[in-house]
């Protein structure tokens, strides 16, 4: 059975590769033509997404199908997990599969995705994206070039306990240093809660908050030039933040352990003070079923830096045409109807996803509605993107490990930043 | 019919059989290792940001990277940790099997329902097994409430993550050996049983001199099945703990890693080619020296 399995495990992989290596083999559309292709084919499609949890996504495609019986859309759901759908959608590209028309795109793997001709080259001028908010629409671009569409936005907060601040006459901290400040004070009269947590374990969070705190400290990861800028003073204080969190213990140990939801639970078992999250713990943490200790308790401000306001990593998602679809143009058409004001703005009164239309996020109807989208658009309009390398999963696994290994105390800083950077040089030259 | 004559028709009938094997074996097997001396292009064009398509060979650097390159710490630090889990779990699992499998055989009101549940762990899948018990693990898991001291972070990279993964292995595959080991307890007649009591033997002495060495051929190939097993161990680390962590990532993990999250799949080839190896030296050792009848030719 042992040695059996292996067998099996091997040629799982080796035809894999087979299918992968003829998958590269030839080029599809002539890379130097500086206009994009016309995208051509009308007819059924498919959607390709994480799981939506949202259960609006199949309303969208309701509608749509409604109104284009000739080019119905089906949804085809990928686990939750985002490493799992990427590798589904690689996986289908690399078997150039037409099974797939319309992929939903993490922010990051923009460049990777472009860059090895998996996904099409967009026109420009058929989409308004003068409406969208820029920072998203640059998660879309790769080389100058659009190959996606912003679907939905997504940017860090501060979560704090406004009940526990109130009581001690503090608003919501601005930098590191009035965060700690407020610990010292609030912490000695409430037993059982820590300073601050966001999320540390071993993956991509480590990442988002690893970029949040080194763009908080002034610095960068990859410069504009495309260079790693790791090995600076600024990387050093934005990482000496979290490794300095954890050594004092501000940051309680068990933050090390953290993904999303572990961190979630804890905010909402009121074990913390301040919290780094997404918007999507808003309306858990205020439900009032009982599964929430703070609910009506806390607030969300922009995240704090070194010396004023911190900047977020910006999250989200971007809808591209894959370059292997049969339907290319009936994809297009999808993708202009699920971006369009309509939708976003229906999508967002019903799932409380962060639109990527920026008008949405001033109307004073939607503000009254989710309170926090105020502060979402500053931490989205400060966002800056986690880096749009083609290597990206080997940069952010490099990330991690410079970054879990100076936390738990095994690598000092600068040695740490030193490695990082050495790695970071290899895998963008 | 002659002999040769049924000889071609012994050939003819097998024959179907031999090229199923050429193709979900062989193949495989040797395409992997083809691969193992390649590596794909990733050069970026400067104009466009394209990747060149393409892939070149590249002779032993695969394998040198891993036996004096930059992933050599990672690597080495990954076949120790193979290694040790696989004996640590296997010996573990070989103690508490055989415990399960004497506890089976006895006769007992309830044998049944203890019987099925001393197996319900080898039934559950282990990716599940995994998240089950990162759940039992995590910071403020039942783990930590039911051990005395501080809570100890299970999951986080260190010698506790690597303790974690033998208990959850063991709790997962000790029904397996105690079943195998159940099935040669029950072809021991009882005749035997009862003429060592009437000898006088009792206890320990029965169990060391009768009991197991009856059972050790069957023991034997439990043992190497596991053995097998553990050394190509992958989901327990990767669900349990996680990917990229020194205490726990084994060869499969590194190739996984390799292969599907950063597509570079000579290297990962590489790994996997290396570590096949390495269970085959491994399983030929043990057939040699323990003398296992894996293929029943001593019946």
């Amino acid at each position: 059975m042992g040695k059996h399995g292996l067998v099996v495990r091997i040629s799982a992989a080796a035809s894999a590769l087979v299918l992968g290596v003829s998958g590269c083999g030839s080029e599809s559309a002539n890379p130097d033509s500086p206009s994009p292709p016309a995208l051509a084919g009308v007819g059924p499609i498919t959607l390709v997404t994480g799981k939506d949890f949202s259960g609006n996504l199949q309303h969208q495609l309701d509608e749509w199908n409604g109104q284009h019986p000739d080019q119905p859309v089906q949804l085809i759901e990928l686990p939750e997990n985002a490493d799992a759908q990427r590798q589904q959608m690689v996986q289908n590209a690399q078997t150039r599969s037409d099974a797939y028309t319309v992929l939903n795109l993490d922010v990051v793997w923009t460049a990777e995705f472009a860059a090895n001709q998996w996904v099409v080259q967009l026109p420009e001028a058929e989409f308004p994206l003068g409406s969208l908010v820029p920072a998203t629409v640059d998660t879309a671009r790769y080389f100058k070039r659009l190959y996606a569409v912003p679907m939905n936005s997504d940017g860090g907060l501060l979560y704090y306990r406004k009940d526990l601040l109130d009581a001690a006459g503090l608003t919501a901290p601005k930098t590191w240093s009035e965060m700690s400040a407020d610990c010292a004070k609030v912490l000695p009269a409430n037993p059982g809660v820590s300073c601050y947590a966001g999320q540390f374990e071993k993956y991509e969070g480590l990442t988002v908050n690893f970029a949040e705190a080194v763009h908080s400290a002034g610095g960068s990861v990859v410069g504009e030039d495309g260079k790693p800028t790791v090995n600076t003073e600024a990387a050093r204080r934005g990482l000496s933040f979290l490794v300095d969190g954890v050594r004092t213990g501000e940051i309680p140990q068990k933050a090390r352990t953290f993904k999303e939801e572990e961190s979630r639970r804890a905010f909402q078992a009121g074990e913390l003070l301040f919290q780094r999250q997404w918007p999507y713990q808003y309306a858990k943490a205020q439900a009032t079923d009982g599964s929430s200790a703070v609910a009506g308790k806390f607030g969300v401000a922009t995240l704090p830096g070194l010396s004023g306001p911190g900047v977020s990593s910006l999250g989200g998602h971007n809808l591209a045409v894959s370059a292997f679809a049969k339907n290319k143009r009936s994809g297009l058409e999808l993708i202009k109807f699920l971006t369009g004001e309509q939708q976003q703005r229906a999508n967002l009164e019903k799932t409380s996803q962060a639109p990527s239309w920026a008008s949405l996020y001033d109307e004073p109807a939607l503000v009254a509605r989710f309170p926090y989208l105020t502060e979402l658009k500053k931490s989205i309009l400060g966002a800056k993107r986690r880096p749009a390398v083609v290597k990206y999963q080997e940069v952010s696994v490099a990330i991690q490990e410079a970054a879990y290994g100076a936390m738990s105390g095994t690598t000092g800083v600068d040695q740490a930043l030193a490695t990082l950077q050495g790695k970071l040089d290899a895998l963008t030259r | 019919m002659t002999r040769r004559g049924s000889g071609r028709l012994a050939a003819g009938l097998v024959s179907p059989t031999l090229v199923v094997l050429a193709l979900v074996v062989a193949y495989p097997v040797i395409s992997a290792v083809r691969l193992a001396f390649y590596r794909r292009e990733d050069g970026i064009d400067p104009e466009t940001g394209l990747i060149r398509a393409g892939e070149r060979f590249v002779g032993l650097d695969n394998f040198a990277e891993m036996f004096g390159g930059d992933s050599t710490g990672r690597f080495l630090d990954a076949l120790a940790n193979t290694t040790t889990f696989t004996l640590a779990g296997v010996s573990l699992e070989v103690v508490l099997g055989v415990l399960m499998a004497l506890v089976m055989h006895r006769a007992f009101r309830g044998r049944a329902l203890v019987r099925a549940s001393i197996l319900v762990p080898w039934a559950v899948p282990t990716a599940i097994a995994g998240l089950l018990w990162r759940w039992v693990f995590q910071a403020d898991g039942v783990a930590n409430d039911l051990l005395p001291g501080p809570p100890v972070l299970w999951t986080t990279d260190g010698f506790q993550a690597w303790v974690a993964v033998v208990v959850a292995d063991t709790w997962k595959t000790a029904p397996f050996i105690g079943l195998l080991v159940l099935a040669g307890l029950q072809v021991i007649p009882n005749e035997i049983h009862e003429a060592a009591r009437l000898d006088g033997a009792t206890g320990w002495r029965a169990f060391f001199s009768i009991t197991l060495p009856l059972v050790k051929p069957t023991l034997l190939v439990a043992v190497l099945f596991r053995v097998l097993d553990t050394l190509r161990m992958f989901d327990l680390p990767y669900t349990l703990i996680g990917p990229g962590k020194e205490a726990t990532d084994t060869v499969t993990v590194l190739a996984f890693e390799e292969a599907v999250t950063f597509g570079r799949f000579g290297p990962a080839s590489a790994y996997a080619v290396t570590l096949f190896a390495y269970v085959a030296v491994v399983a030929f050792v043990f057939v040699r020296l323990l003398g296992a009848d894996v293929l029943g030719s001593r019946r």
